[in-house]
């Protein structure tokens, strides 16, 4: 099978209109990584995911990944859910309590063998994504309980095996449907690195549902803002979390993602990681030199001061310039937009200092970053 | 007791196990499907259907066997087109009581399964379209095996009460040996005559059996915690 050159891109419109709701989205999703649909509950995500699964059918809809068009009711075109080549994992994990953890995982694995066959002969040029049950198993840490049965198993453990055995039907996407929101913290801490995993390790485009700002803070590339049914924004990651003009979807969560790399080890437990705006020290973390680690900065825990402040104890401290700031929902407060060497921060100040400081658009000044949340 | 008399109980069970056995099976066939529509439908027709098969819970048996005597009788639409085929008449022969039995006994059917489909609800099947099984390959994959404990009470249940029926058997069958005389029957027959001792050994196997089949029931097929 050739492997296309170009990502397919993933176009999803869809309108759905009911007595109580109604859901008119139309986006266009990159094939590659990890799009969060980010919304409360209400705002459509879970509807839009399952219009995208086929299990619900929009009635003015088109759904396309790359060249394989699976909804076009401008052309009467509704390819049924068991024959779309994609993986769902639901918010609970769903699982076939008559089958093995085997049975499951090869459930989806037979059957979707099948299919891929029938689909290459009409149309060679698919490409195919496959995974062997051992390397699904092995990625997802549950090669140990194959023999089990699902009511023998965690939460968190079920949950992964609901991850594999979606894998295995060889999927061209994979959408998820809060499939952490049903865990306890324990248990969602325990499943997030196999996420991240699949992130890393596999080419395969994810389509998240979430309502949790940790979680898309973690595993997102692509994050669209639903409320209401309709889509308030929709970018890379960190372009929809730096935009101050949003209504307050993340709150008092407001902040910015940024990747950094593992620079040095220091003497005194401090590891240094570069941006391109510079360095921040963190707790010493051990990974190799060169490793790429997610960081989460919240505006909250970002203060600005015009001058590089000497008699300080917070040691972040990068050159910024104002981009922008607007009024937050907290009482007092201002959120300014900075600029530092091309990455997007946040900081939440009261408006007092803002006043004071003489905060305005292109203000060259520091920010002092007092805490940073190593995501992986 | 004579062994005449003797033989004559031996192929009032056996008629009456042969019965209960083809109405059995013919109701799994038919009352699936049945069950499947009443557990998905959002027909508006869901009550009446529910409400008609439902109906011989309520009903005494003789009007059943009275409504189907006249439908299957030379005058009756079914019993024309019986005739037309050259099938001949049903009522007074097994297949007509075969017939008679399936209607009587849907309800203990149906209803187990349906409910059992119920239970299952939408999810599964969603997941099992998710993983690339057809609406038939779900349903016999899926959720078959989940509604096996409705299907073995619908099956037992089904059965007991075919063994059970009475006065359908005499509306539709009558009373005759080897065809339509079933225990239920032999057992009334003892009592008009009298022979207390043959009916006594009928009546308590009736009781001992439908015992069995109760505790069957209830040992193997314990409200399970199922996990999803």
């Amino acid at each position: 099978m050739s492997q296309n050159a170009t990502i397919p891109e993933i176009r999803a419109r869809f309108r759905v209109v009911r007595s109580d709701f109604s859901l008119d989205v139309d986006l266009t999703l990159p094939g590659r990584g990890v799009s969060a649909l980010f919304g409360h509950s209400g705002s459509g995500k879970t509807t839009c995911l399952r219009a995208m699964a086929g299990l619900e059918r929009a009635s003015d809809g088109y759904f396309a990944l790359g060249s394989t068009v699976w909804q076009d009711e401008a052309k009467g075109i509704f390819v049924p859910t068991h024959q779309r080549a994609l993986g769902v994992v639901f918010q609970e994990a769903s699982l076939f309590p008559h089958l093995s953890v085997r049975g499951n995982m090869e459930f989806g694995q037979t059957r979707g063998q099948i299919r891929g066959q029938m689909r290459g002969k009409n149309n060679a040029a698919a490409s195919e994504r496959r995974y062997a049950l051992p390397e699904v198993a092995d990625l997802l840490g549950i090669g140990h309980l194959l023999a089990r049965a699902p009511s023998q198993l965690s939460g968190g453990e079920r949950q992964r095996v609901a991850i594999a055995r979606a894998l295995l039907t060889s999927p061209q996407i994979l959408l998820m449907d809060e499939p952490l929101a049903a865990l306890d913290l324990k248990r969602k801490l325990e499943i997030l690195p196999y996420l991240e995993r699949l992130h890393r390790e596999l080419s395969l485009p994810i389509v998240y549902v979430s309502h949790a700002p940790d979680e898309v803070a973690r595993l997102a590339d692509h994050l669209v803002l639903l409320d209401q049914g309709r889509v308030v924004a929709s970018g890379p990651l960190n372009d929809v979390l730096s935009r101050i003009d949003l209504p307050t979807a993340f709150a008092d969560d407001a902040g910015v993602v940024i990747e950094a790399r593992i620079a040095a080890h220091e003497a005194d437990d401090l590891t240094r990681l570069e941006f391109p705006g510079g360095h921040i020290y963190v707790s010493r973390h051990d990974e190799a030199l060169g490793t790429l680690l997610r960081c989460r900065i919240h505006a909250r825990d970002v203060s600005l001061a015009l001058l590089p402040p000497v008699h300080s104890s917070i040691l972040n401290c990068v050159a910024a310039t104002v981009v922008d700031l607007a009024p937050t929902d907290t009482p007092g407060h201002v959120l300014v937009k900075l600029d530092v060497a091309g990455e997007a921060l946040l900081a939440r100040i009261t408006q007092r200092s803002a006043l004071k400081l003489d905060i305005r658009p292109g203000l060259a000044l520091r920010a002092q970053i007092k805490s940073v949340a190593l995501l992986a | 007791m004579d062994s005449a008399a003797y033989s004559q109980d031996l192929a009032a069970v056996w008629l009456t196990l042969k019965l209960a056995t083809v109405v059995t099976i013919l109701l799994l066939i038919v009352g699936t499907p049945m069950a499947w529509w009443l557990a998905h439908t959002r027909s508006a027709f869901k009550g009446i259907v529910g409400a008609v098969v439902a109906l011989p819970l309520v009903l005494p048996p003789t009007v059943i066997g009275f409504y189907l005597l006249l439908t299957m009788g030379p005058n009756g639409p079914v019993g024309q087109l019986t005739q037309w085929l050259g099938l001949g008449l049903l009522p007074f022969t097994f297949p007509g009581l075969v017939i008679a039995s399936v209607f009587y006994s849907l309800p203990f059917v149906v209803q187990p399964i349906q409910n059992a489909f119920e239970a299952i609800g939408e999810r599964p099947l969603e997941v099992a379209a998710t993983l690339r099984a057809s609406p038939w390959d779900a349903f016999w994959s899926v959720a078959v095996p989940l509604a096996r404990p409705g299907f073995l009470s619908g099956a037992i249940l089904g059965f007991a009460h075919t063994v059970g029926e009475f006065g359908i058997v005499l509306m539709i069958g009558g009373n005759i040996p080897d065809k339509t005389r079933v225990v239920s029957v032999q057992i009334y027959d003892h009592v008009e005559a009298l022979e207390y001792t043959q009916a006594h050994w009928l009546a308590a196997g009736m009781v001992l059996f439908s015992f069995l089949v109760l505790l069957a029931l209830y040992t193997f097929n314990p409200a399970r915690r199922q996990v999803l």
